[in-house]
C-alpha cells in the first residue's frame, strides 16, 4: 500500500510537486531567517565584545563603578603576574590588557605651536608584540583607510574622519594631552602611521589606537592596565560560560571591603548589554515562532487545498471499502513523506544560502553611517546546531497539521456526501 | 438466480434536511433481491434511485425502516463494519468511471485487493483475470486518460468485480457512453452476472440498460410504482 501511495505521489504533481515546493521554500526561508537573526544579534554582541566589553572583563571594583569615565587612576596593578595566573586558572579564555583613555590631541605646526586640536577617545592595545590577535579582533587591517599599521614604538592610528578634521597625514606628529594614572599632566608625542574607518560613528568620531606600551608610558601606567578583557576561545559569547567563569573569579578575587580588589563582569553585566543578551534568545524565539506560524498557515492552506481537491478520490476510495481512518492515515503519511523530503531540500538550499551569508555577509555600512551605537558594518548569518533542524518544524509539522485539519472534512462529511462531490 | 435473499428492505424511508423542513427521498420502500439478480431501479431524476442505491451500498443509512444487506442491518453497522462490507462484498460502478487518473489500468483494478492485503502473486492473477473478463489485458499499462469511455467503464467494471463481490451497484453506468459501447459494457456485465452469479442492481433511466435487466423496479417520488420481473427462457 505504501508503494502504491508513493507511486501516486510521484505521478501526481498537484499532490506532490506543489506541496514539495511550498514546503522546501518555507523551510529554506526559515533556515535562512534563523541563521540571519542569530548572526545579526550575535554580530552586534560580538562587535561590542571585541571593541569594549570582552566576553568577560576584569577591573578593580572602583574602576568598574565608574567604568564609563575610564578612570585609569583606579587601574589594575601588577598585570604581568595577574595575566599569568588567570591564564592558567581559566584556560578556556584568552585574556588581553587594554587601556581606554580620553585626552586631547594637539597637532603642532612647524614652529611647535598648536595648529589644530580635538578631543579623542583612545585605546591602548597590544600591536607590537607580534601577536596579531588584538589587531584581528578589532578588524584593524581591513579598517585601514590610509597609511600602515604601527610597526614601531610611538606610531599611532587615528580615525580617518578625525585625521581629516585635524588636517593630519601619515608621518605627521601629534601630541596626546591627558592625565597620568597619578593625576599628573601627560604629554606624549606620537607619529601618525595610518588612518582607520570602522564605519560606525561611535568609533570613527575621534578614536586613537596606539600600542599599549606607548600608552603605558604616556599615562605612567607601568605594569598596570585599565581593564583585562577575556575572550572565549570558541569565538562566541556564551552567557552561561561567561557567568560561571565570572562567578569563579569573583569568589577568588572580589572583596566588598577593598575597592581595589578585582572584579570580573560578564558581557551581559556591562553597558546595558544584559538586555540584548537576555532578550536575544527570546527575540530570536519570537521572530522564528512568528515566521514558523506564518509558514505553517501557508503550508496548512496548501494541505487544505490539496485535501479538498481530492475529496472525489476519497469518496471513491471509501466506496471501494477503505475505512475513513485508513484514508486519513494515508493522507498523513503522504504529507509526512512530502514534509520530510521538502524539508530536506529546503534545509540543503537554506544552508547553502546561510553558508554564503555566514562567509561573505551583507555590507550594511551605508545604513550604519550615522549610527551612534557600536554596530558592525558587515552583518553575517551564523549557523548553529539549531539551524540544522529548525526548518523541520514548519516543514514537517505544518504540512502534517494542515493535512490533519483538511482531513477532518472526511469525518465531518457523510460518506454519501463525499460521494456526491465525487459525482459532481 | 437462486432463492437466497441477500437484500431485504422493509418500510425504508430517507429524509434529508431542507431549509427548516425536510425532503423525503424514499417513502416506504419494501423490496428484496436474491443472489444473481440483474435488476434495474428505473425512474426520473429525484425519484430516489441513487439514494436507495447508496443505502444498499452502505454509503448512507435509513431514516426509518430497515435495509438488511447480506444479513447485516445497514442502520446498525459501524463505520468500520460498513467499510469492511464494501471492501469485500460490494462493488460500485459510476457513470463517470471515477478511475484514479495517476494509476495504470492494472493498478486501478489492483486497488481493492491491496485493501484486502492479498499477496502480490495472487493479486496479480486476480487482476489479470478481471481484465480478461472485460477484454482489456492489452491495456494493463495504459493510464485512464489514454482509454476511450467504453474502455474506462470496462476498467471500472473490472475494478468492481476483481474482489468477486456478492453485489455490484451501478449508477447510470452508460450515461456517458455511446450506443455501441453501452451495449458492450452491458453485455460484459450480463456475462459476469451469469458466470459469477453476482447480483447487479442498476440505477438508470437509459432504455438500453432497461432492455438488459431481468427485473424492472420503477420508482416514483420515493415509492415503488411497479416491480416487474421478466421471465427468462
Amino acid at each position: 500500500m505504501i508503494r502504491f501511495l508513493f507511486k501516486g505521489l510521484l505521478r501526481d504533481r498537484h499532490r506532490s510537486l506543489l506541496p514539495f515546493i511550498v514546503t522546501a521554500t518555507g523551510v529554506m526561508l526559515t533556515v535562512v531567517f534563523h541563521s540571519w537573526i542569530t548572526g545579526v544579534i550575535g554580530n552586534s554582541i560580538e562587535f561590542n565584545a571585541r571593541f569594549a566589553a570582552g566576553h568577560v572583563k576584569i577591573m578593580t571594583r572602583a574602576y568598574s563603578e565608574n567604568a564609563a569615565q575610564t578612570p585609569n587612576d583606579l587601574a589594575i596593578l601588577g598585570t604581568d603576574t595577574l595575566l599569568n595566573v588567570i591564564s592558567a586558572q581559566f584556560p578556556e579564555m584568552d585574556f588581553v590588557e587594554r587601556i581606554y583613555f580620553a585626552g586631547l590631541i594637539d597637532v603642532p605646526d612647524h614652529t611647535g605651536e598648536t595648529r589644530a586640536q580635538g578631543p579623542s577617545m583612545g585605546m591602548g592595545i597590544d600591536m607590537l608584540s607580534g601577536n596579531q590577535a588584538e589587531i584581528e579582533r578589532l578588524n584593524i587591517p581591513s579598517s585601514l583607510k590610509s597609511g600602515s599599521l604601527p610597526g614601531k614604538r610611538r606610531e599611532v592610528l587615528i580615525s580617518n574622519a578625525f585625521a581629516e578634521k585635524l588636517g593630519l597625514e601619515s608621518g605627521d606628529t601629534l601630541t596626546l594631552v591627558g592625565s597620568t594614572m597619578y593625576g599628573e599632566l601627560a604629554l606624549y608625542n606620537f607619529t601618525l602611521c595610518g588612518t582607520i574607518e570602522f564605519g560606525t560613528t561611535a568609533l570613527d568620531r575621534g578614536t586613537v589606537i596606539a600600542d599599549i606600551k606607548d600608552v603605558r608610558e604616556a599615562l605612567n601606567m607601568d605594569d598596570a592596565t585599565g581593564e583585562i578583557l577575556g575572550f572565549s576561545r570558541t569565538g562566541y559569547y556564551d552567557h552561561e560560560e561567561a557567568s560561571l567563569i565570572a562567578n569563579r573569579f569573583n569568589k577568588s578575587y572580589a572583596s566588598e571591603r577593598d575597592e581595589f580588589s578585582l572584579i570580573m563582569k560578564s558581557l551581559a553585566e556591562q553597558n546595558n548589554m544584559g538586555f540584548l543578551v537576555e532578550y536575544s534568545g527570546t527575540l530570536q524565539g519570537i521572530l522564528v515562532f512568528v515566521f514558523i506560524m506564518a509558514m505553517s498557515l501557508i503550508l496548512w492552506n496548501a494541505g487544505l487545498l490539496g485535501g479538498l481537491r481530492r475529496y472525489g478520490e476519497f469518496g471513491m476510495r471509501l466506496a471501494i471499502g477503505e475505512g475513513k481512518g485508513h484514508v486519513y492515515k494515508t493522507m498523513l503519511l503522504e504529507s509526512l513523506i512530502i514534509g520530510i523530503l521538502g524539508s530536506m531540500a529546503g534545509i540543503i538550499a537554506g544552508m547553502g544560502i546561510s553558508f554564503y551569508l555566514q562567509r561573505y555577509g551583507i555590507d550594511l555600512g551605508s545604513m550604519m553611517k550615522n549610527a551612534s551605537i557600536m554596530m558592525p558594518q558587515v552583518f553575517r548569518a551564523r549557523i548553529t546546531a539549531t539551524t540544522w533542524y529548525i526548518g523541520f518544524i514548519p516543514g514537517v509539522f505544518s504540512a502534517l497539521f494542515g493535512t490533519m485539519l483538511a482531513g477532518i472534512g472526511i469525518y465531518k462529511r457523510q460518506t454519501a456526501q463525499l460521494f456526491k462531490e465525487l459525482e459532481a | 438466480m437462486n432463492d437466497e435473499v441477500i437484500i431485504k428492505i422493509e418500510g425504508l424511508k430517507k429524509h434529508f434536511p431542507m431549509g427548516s423542513g425536510r425532503f423525503t427521498a424514499l417513502n416506504g420502500i419494501d423490496l428484496s433481491f436474491g443472489r444473481g439478480e440483474f435488476a434495474g431501479l428505473i425512474g426520473p431524476s429525484g425519484s430516489g434511485k441513487t439514494t436507495l442505491l447508496n443505502i444498499i451500498g452502505t454509503l448512507d443509512v435509513p431514516s426509518e425502516g430497515k435495509a438488511i444487506i447480506l444479513g447485516e442491518s445497514v442502520g446498525d453497522l459501524s463505520a468500520g463494519a460498513s467499510a469492511s462490507m464494501r471492501k469485500s462484498q460490494l462493488g460500485f460502478i459510476f457513470q463517470s468511471y471515477n478511475l484514479f487518473q495517476v494509476y495504470t489500468v492494472f493498478e486501478n483494478v489492483e486497488f481493492p485487493l491491496l485493501l484486502q492485503n492479498i499477496d502480490a502473486s495472487k493479486r496479480k492473477k486476480m487482476v489479470l483475470d478481471a481484465l480478461e473478463w472485460v477484454g482489456l489485458t492489452d491495456k494493463i499499462k495504459s493510464k485512464p486518460a489514454q482509454l476511450s469511455g467504453g474502455e474506462s467503464q470496462r476498467v471500472a467494471i473490472a475494478r468492481s468485480m476483481v474482489k468477486r463481490p456478492s453485489i455490484v451497484l451501478a449508477d447510470e453506468p452508460t450515461a456517458n457512453l455511446d450506443a455501441a459501447n453501452s451495449h458492450n459494457v452491458l453485455q460484459t456485465m450480463e456475462k459476469l452476472n451469469r458466470e459469477l452469479h453476482t447480483t447487479f442492481i442498476f440505477a438508470t433511466h437509459d432504455d438500453k440498460v432497461i432492455g438488459y435487466v431481468r427485473r424492472k423496479i420503477f420508482l416514483f417520488d420515493g415509492k415503488v410504482a411497479k416491480d416487474e420481473k421478466i421471465e427468462q427462457n
